[in-house]
């Protein structure tokens, strides 16, 4: 007799006799394990990436969320998160370090900076005026700099968007 | 020593200086050629003995640039500015003080970066802050760049 | 532009690799060259310019109100305490008389911000050197001040608070019973910061010996702060030249003769039991009064120049501003501790091992956009 309950997982649980059968389609799945394991990359230039560090320490604690494990080179994360303001110096590097990550990857854009070129927009020679002219940007956070609830909130809203992907068939290139 | 006992000192040293005391601190001005005594006359003797450069900089006038050197003294607690004027605006020279005072390499080539002022005999004449093939020199009055957004 | 510009193996047979600008441990965008032979460093050679935001530019075209605020985002450990040296370097031009009660406010919030800088810095140093337990409880501590400062100033980070004449709103009326809650907390907490890394013997032999630097050769590199009060040289600025109130506020300079990464972490340690002690004589007796001196909406400073030094948690910022009458500034420049707190890294540096690197950058206590500015 089958019993069908959903759950917080995204499947389907029939109760079969000796246990259940989870049935769920396999773009859910991966979706939901990409989303809940997404590894940030060590990667902060300036102000915002103190305000990224609270988002780590106990008080705020990302890793509730899956980011636990932050890794030091880009090669075995997924997530970059663009804490602080990026110059004509910076532009290479950063963009070096994008292309270095393998896909799926993921960019957070951080503080007013990295959206707009913020409190450095008129009269500098060298801020670049927003990250996107750089790599390709999934979420941006405003503030300067924004509240660690502010980068928390901004996670979950990129795990609300890798929900939706789908690995089979034309939602997968991201559009650059 | 008080600032009528340095004047007495240094214009026995270097009569060619002038002195300003508007501001805070007392000044000493001279031209950019003389300053490399000056500066050696400032560290080594004890009477003065300024072994502590704080404030390296350059100010740019349109019609000259001036060099501005502030020296405390540990010993004393007393502050000497030193300003040389460099009249050739467009390819300013001076002497380094780099090896009275190490504090002046990272300081000398930052001036050198965002000014384009040269320091003759300095171990590392290259640009700090900025790329190696940036052209111009930002600080300056009249660097024009169109990537720059004006209020 | 190429990062490694040369060949990795030099003709004296050292490997030359890169250090950063990403790395976990440069506390900021840094790039280091290095020579090495076998592990032993022969050369550090740094390369500045990743945060390089042109603010002494771009501040020649804001008000006197308004540059004010670029400055929290340079060194912005110690944001407020950048804020209170633009903000005294105008009222110097101006003439202007803050009243007490601002200057009390002001001194409160400085070694508010002092220590929590410090708790950074000790939790860092901690991660650093590999122990991962220091970071969490530094920042325990410091989200504790950095809600009493969210509550009065209304930001976190970049406060923004000092205005020229005062402080731009007044305290809020919760603000003595939770610094005093916020005091107590910290107190009780320097016996463990003690237990867990000080008297670390691993702590200890990464740390002690390694990064010397002679008093002679601090102050020739222009070292100020606990990296050179490490060293045996008195240079605190608020001993030496005074200001907003300090010469009524009793208070010990920390020196100790080392010269080495353990003399330095101590300097810190003990640094910050003194701004608790400050923080306990002033929070009862803060005088009343107004906030704010009268001052005009358009400031103009009169034409000269202004020199107006303080103490920041890593030392000696100088704020220079060269007036011509306008209502911008001419030229501003920056002295910043870092820079030249940095200029001494290659010259620590030489003779040790990569992982020494780490500790004496850790502990000379860098923030990389105050280098770059």
């Amino acid at each position: 007799m089958a019993e069908t309950e959903k759950l917080v997982f995204p499947a389907q649980l029939h109760q079969t006799q000796d246990g259940g059968i989870v049935v769920s389609k396999l773009d859910e799945m991966i979706n939901w394990a990409r989303s809940n394991s997404l590894w940030p990359l060590v990667f902060g230039t300036s102000c915002c990436a103190i305000e990224m560090m609270s988002a780590a320490d106990a008080k705020y604690d990302w890793s509730r969320f899956g980011f636990e494990v932050a890794r030091a080179t880009p090669r075995q994360a997924d997530l970059i998160i663009v804490a602080g303001t990026i110059v004509m110096k910076m532009a290479p590097v950063l963009k070096r370090l994008y292309d270095q990550m393998p896909d799926p990857k993921y960019v957070i854009a951080m503080g007013a900076c990295t959206i707009s070129g913020g409190p450095f927009f008129y009269n500098t020679y060298s801020v670049v005026k927003g990250v996107d002219h750089v790599i390709p940007v999934d979420v941006y956070i405003p503030g300067c700099p924004p509240r660690p609830e502010a980068l928390l909130h901004a996670m979950i809203t990129l795990q609300e968007k890798i929900k939706h992907e789908s690995y089979f068939g034309k939602g997968k290139e991201k559009s650059k | 020593m008080t600032n009528e006992e340095i004047k007495q000192a240094i214009t026995t040293f270097l009569p060619s200086a002038a002195y300003d005391e508007t501001g805070e601190f007392l000044s000493i001005l001279v031209d950019g050629t003389e300053l490399r005594p000056l500066m050696r006359e400032l560290r080594s003797n004890l009477n003065f003995d300024c072994d502590y450069l704080f404030c390296l900089t350059c100010i740019d006038w349109k019609a000259h640039l001036t060099m501005v050197y502030h020296l405390l003294s540990k010993k004393h607690k007393h502050t000497i500015v030193v300003k040389a004027k460099l009249a050739d605006v467009n390819n300013p020279q001076i002497e380094t003080v780099s090896d009275i005072w190490r504090t002046a390499e990272f300081h000398e080539r930052e001036v050198y970066d965002l000014f384009g002022v040269k320091f003759l005999n300095h171990p590392d004449m290259r640009r700090l802050l900025l790329d190696e093939e940036w052209e111009g020199y930002p600080l300056r009055k009249n660097y024009v760049d169109e990537n720059m957004i004006e209020i | 532009m190429s990062l490694l510009g040369e060949d990795i193996v030099t003709e004296e047979g050292e490997f030359v690799i890169n250090i950063g600008p990403q790395h976990p441990s440069t506390h900021g965008v840094l790039h280091l060259k290095v020579w090495l032979d076998g592990e032993i460093i022969k050369k550090v050679q740094p390369h500045l310019g990743y945060i390089h935001r042109s603010i002494e530019k771009m501040s020649e075209s804001l008000s006197y109100r308004n540059f004010i605020y670029a400055t929290s985002r340079m060194d912005y450990l110690s944001a407020h305490i950048n804020n209170q040296a633009c903000a005294l370097c105008v009222e110097k031009g101006l003439q202007v008389e803050v009243p007490p009660r601002a200057q009390v406010i002001r001194i409160l919030m400085a070694e508010l911000t002092r220590l929590s800088s410090h708790q950074l810095w000790w939790g860092c140093t901690g991660l650093d050197l590999g122990a991962v337990t220091p970071f969490f409880y530094a920042f325990r501590e410091r989200e504790a001040i950095l809600a009493v400062m969210e509550e009065t100033c209304g930001a976190r980070l970049t406060q923004n608070y000092s205005v020229p004449g005062g402080v731009m709103y007044d305290l809020h009326p919760n603000f003595q019973e939770h610094v005093k809650d916020v005091i107590k907390q910290v107190k009780s907490k320097f016996q463990e910061y003690d237990e867990i890394l000080t008297g670390n013997v691993i702590f200890e032999q990464r740390t002690k010996g390694v990064g010397y630097i002679s008093p002679e050769d601090a102050v020739s590199f222009g070292c100020s702060g606990p990296t050179a009060r490490g060293s045996g040289i008195s240079c605190d600025v608020r001993k030496w030249f005074p200001y907003d109130g300090y010469e009524k506020v009793q208070f010990k300079e920390i020196i100790r003769e080392g010269g080495d990464c353990y003399s330095r972490y101590m300097v810190r340690m003990e640094e910050m039991k003194q701004s608790a002690y400050i923080i306990e004589q002033l929070i009862d007796n803060i005088p009343e009064g107004d906030f704010q001196a009268k001052t005009k909406m358009v400031l103009k400073l009169p034409k000269g120049e202004f020199y107006q030094r303080v103490e920041t948690a890593r030392g000696e910022l100088g704020v220079y501003i060269v007036s011509d009458g306008a209502a911008s500034p001419y030229r501003i420049k920056y002295r910043s501790p870092n820079f030249s707190n940095l200029s001494a890294l290659d010259h620590m540096a030489r003779g040790s091992k990569i992982g020494d690197l780490v500790a004496i950058m850790s502990t000379i206590d860098l923030v990389i956009p105050d280098v770059d500015r």
